[in-house]
């Protein structure tokens, strides 16, 4: 019996993002609207640089936004000018890994409840251990990162999230750093996370295999500036095995997005502007 | 639009932040004198600097104390340059020389440039070539070692593309290599610089008979202690107008390279 | 979990049951069928026959005055010397021992405050607009061009080593100071906003990220620190200083005892070089998780 959440619901209106690197206005993302509902597995897939970073970024409370709203629960998180501080009820996983290097795998996952006063030193400890056995990554917690495949990284990043039990979860393109092989199992491995606690995520990448893969619900932007273009919806059930990547109902789907996401990726070759870090 | 004023406005809080700063500790090292608080009751304060300025700045004295300073600085560190630039490149290109050369170099290297100058008296014949000598010791190993460093850094990958375009040993040393150690050579300049104006001044104080800083020791030893300040700032403000003409050759000599 | 297997653990067991003195042996004859110790050897014994040659074989003019190696070596290992100073008299000891007990003190002083104002430098931005173009007016003036006000800021004060120390401790401040700045500077962004996300407190960023994130180039500070120090340390010494590596030099060459010169300066050399090889040391061991750039 999977869980299905309770909180989580994100809702973004009419949000634009105006920004100003080295003094060049840059409208980044251009009237988006979107309402995801608690426990969704939401995946916004674009080129590179189409502004799917800076809505994630708006959410998680690293930077407002120029006009518009989002609100998590019903309560406004980010406003023009005002912008809710992050937080572990949107726990982040960076495009390339943010663990600390200089701390263990078991340090890391049992930070956030050491810093946030919610448990002692060594029962973060111990709960992170059970996590990570949970997850299938006992054995490492001594380890440092530096020492992990980056696979491995990836999923002590992900329990280090988790363990926070966070209403969304946010990742950055987080598997885009990896060869396809590994990355496959990876996506995999997400999925079986997904399952266990059915929180809300919001999913960004450029590659849209992994956005069928994984998404309840794909949405395709365009380059700079960022609208949402299209919306496809993914009926496969949970749990999802890797074999339906072959299924036709796969290939349809994909197929139903493809050109459409192709269009987007022309344009960005052919506008050939530096990526925004 | 908004965030381009924002920018601005906050370069110019962190120049008035400054400011204050500056301003702040001027006032209070004056306010420490006059009162006599402990450290700074012998250091003559600001105002009396101030004062004794027109005097210093009249006396042609003063000013051949700049060019003798500026002189010796120019020929230790050129010829550092002119002697350390190649050895490095050569250093870093072949491995027989580096193996040779560099046991010899990190032994000589810890010992400190101004331990030489008893040595360097001894040998030369003249004031002036044994205080260039030890400013020469001192920018060499700096640049050796940065260029050194710098060069063995290259990117294989740049020297294998060129291969691949059929360049020959020479072209990949005047296209490749000499490009691509620049902001190398550039930063040994720059902290060959900085050393080379420590040795200066205390090659001076020690054994010359001009210069800034024989001028701010004897100021010492004359009891014209206003004129200890005054030849403190103009060791710093010739130091900093050196490493700003390096740094100006470095943005000439390296345009690719995004501004610090 | 078990549709995704974790990665055996036992490859990296085997790789820790090779013994260490087969590792050590293995290494060592790698190194010597290496050309590199013997062309380093050829260099350094070069370096030194040229030295023989040129002032005490052939006598060239100039090069004569200077004191040869024949002549160092005898006055180094002579129990009475004819100078007073061998590796059997306590005077020279006792002068490597005011050096270094200078120098430690400076860089305890340059390190206890040139850190911690580094690393807020780094993290604080107003902390940095006020502190840092102070700071910047006063690096520019070499270290030595300090020296008499060195000596009237502490006169009658304390002692005549706190001048020397001060000198010292000024060097290896500044190099402190910036290189720990620069460190916290370099810190990835994405540290600081995993830290903000898992719901860090700013004492927490301060100790768990800006701290260990800057770590390496506080390292890398010292040891640039203590290089500086210990060479604005000896002019120090020559300038005003009684006993210490630098008062020899320049008391030798002024009682013209030319074989001292280059005992004290050869020395000085060894003495700095153990100096960063120790911070060096200690800094790899602390820094295990810095090996490979971690991504």
């Amino acid at each position: 019996m999977t869980p299905v959440a309770a909180t989580g619901a994100i809702n973004i209106r009419n949000v634009s993002k105006i920004y100003d690197p080295d003094g060049a206005n840059v409208l980044a993302v251009d009237n988006c609207s979107v309402d995801i509902a608690p426990g969704e597995f939401c995946v916004i897939v674009g080129p590179s640089g189409c502004g799917k970073t800076t809505l994630l970024n708006a959410i998680a409370g690293f930077h407002d936004i120029s006009s518009g709203e989002i609100s998590l629960d019903g309560k406004p998180i980010c406003t023009p000018g005002i912008s809710a501080e992050p937080g572990a009820d949107r726990m982040v996983v960076f495009q390339n890994g943010a663990l600390f290097p200089w701390s263990t795998v078991l340090n890391n996952v049992a930070y956030g409840p050491v810093v946030q006063g919610a448990a002692t030193s060594t029962d973060a400890k111990t709960k992170a251990q059970a996590l990570l056995a949970e997850l299938g990554l006992s054995g490492i917690g001594d380890r440092y990162p530096n020492e992990l495949s980056s696979g491995m990284r990836r999923r002590v990043e992900i329990a280090r999230a988790l363990i926070n039990d966070p209403k969304v979860l946010l990742l950055d393109e987080p598997f885009r750093a990896m060869d396809a092989l590994t990355k496959g199992v990876a996506q995999e491995f997400l999925l079986q996370a997904y399952d266990r606690v059915r929180k809300t995520v919001f999913f960004i990448t450029h590659d849209l295999e992994e956005a069928i893969f994984l998404g309840d619900r794909v949405l395709v932007m365009t380059t700079r500036p960022g609208r949402i273009k299209q919306t496809l919806h993914v009926d496969f059930g949970r749990p999802r095995n890797y074999k339906i990547r072959s299924s036709r109902q796969y290939l349809s789907l994909k197929s139903q997005i493809f050109e459409a996401v192709r269009e987007e990726a022309v344009r960005a070759f052919e506008a050939g502007e530096r990526e925004l870090a | 639009m908004a965030t381009a004023a924002f920018a601005k406005s906050s370069t110019t809080l962190s120049l008035r932040r400054g400011l204050v700063s500056v301003l702040g500790l001027l006032v209070f090292w004056e306010i420490g004198r006059r009162l006599h608080f402990p450290f700074l009751s012998a250091v003559p304060a600001p105002t009396e600097v101030l004062a004794s300025l027109d005097k210093i700045v009249g006396n042609s004295k003063f000013w051949n104390d700049w060019i003798s300073s500026f002189s010796r600085v120019l020929s230790g560190f050129a010829l550092a340059q002119l002697i350390g630039i190649p050895v490095g490149l050569l250093m870093a290109m072949s491995r027989t020389l580096r193996y040779l050369w560099f046991p010899p170099l990190e032994i000589l290297r810890p010992i400190p440039p101004l331990a030489w100058v008893p040595t360097s008296i001894i040998f030369w014949p003249t004031t002036e070539l044994s205080i260039i000598f030890v400013i020469f010791l001192g920018a060499f190993f700096t640049v050796v070692l940065t260029v050194l460093g710098g060069a063995r850094a290259i990117d294989e990958r740049l020297i294998r593309a060129a291969r691949s375009f059929g360049s020959k040993p020479r072209d990949i040393f005047w296209r490749i290599v000499l490009p691509a150690t620049m902001p190398s050579i550039i930063t040994g300049m720059a902290v060959g610089m900085g050393v080379t104006w420590e040795v200066v001044v205390a090659a001076e104080m020690i054994a010359g008979k001009s210069g800034l800083g024989y001028f701010t020791w004897a100021s010492y030893v004359g009891g014209n202690y206003p004129q200890i300040i005054v030849g403190m700032a103009s060791i710093g403000i010739a130091g900093y107008l050196s490493s700003g003409a390096i740094r100006l050759l470095g943005k000439r000599a390296t345009p690719w390279q995004r501004r610090i | 979990m078990t549709a995704i297997e974790t990665p055996s653990q036992s490859r990296t067991t085997q790789a820790a049951d090779i013994s260490s003195l087969a590792l050590t042996l293995f290494r060592l004859r790698q190194w010597l069928t290496q050309p590199s110790p013997y062309l380093g050897f050829l260099g350094v014994a070069s370096l030194v026959l040229a030295w023989y040659l040129l002032t005490e074989f052939f006598n060239v003019p100039r090069f004569n005055k200077l004191p040869g190696p024949v002549a160092v070596w005898q006055e180094f290992t002579s129990p009475s010397p004819t100078f007073g100073i061998s590796i059997y008299t306590p005077a020279y000891y006792m002068h490597i021992f005011w050096s270094i007990w200078r120098v430690l003190q400076a860089f305890f002083w340059a390190t206890i405050l040139g850190v911690p104002l580094g690393l807020f430098m780094g993290w604080k931005r107003t902390f940095r607009d006020y502190a840092f173009p102070v700071l910047e007016i006063v690096r520019p003036i070499p270290v030595l061009a300090w020296v008499p006000v060195a000596i009237l800021i502490f006169a009658g004060i304390a002692s005549r080593e706190a001048p020397v120390i001060f000198l010292a401790f000024l060097a290896t401040f500044f190099a402190t100071v910036l290189n720990t700045m620069l460190g916290v500077e370099s810190i990835d962004e994405v540290y600081f906003r995993a830290a903000r996300c898992l719901g860090s407190k700013p004492r927490h960023v301060f100790f768990r990220v800006v701290l260990p994130g800057a770590l390496p180039y506080i390292f890398t500070g010292l040891q640039i620190g203590v290089g500086v120090g210990w060479f604005s340390l000896v002019a120090a010494e020559m300038i005003s200083g009684e006993y210490g590596l630098g008062f020899l030099i320049w008391d030798s060459y002024v009682l013209s005892q030319f074989p001292v010169i280059i005992i004290a300066m050869l020395t000085l050399g060894v003495v700095g070089y153990g100096f960063s090889a120790i911070i060096r040391i200690v800094g790899a061991s602390l820094m295990r998780w810095a090996d490979r750039s971690g991504a």
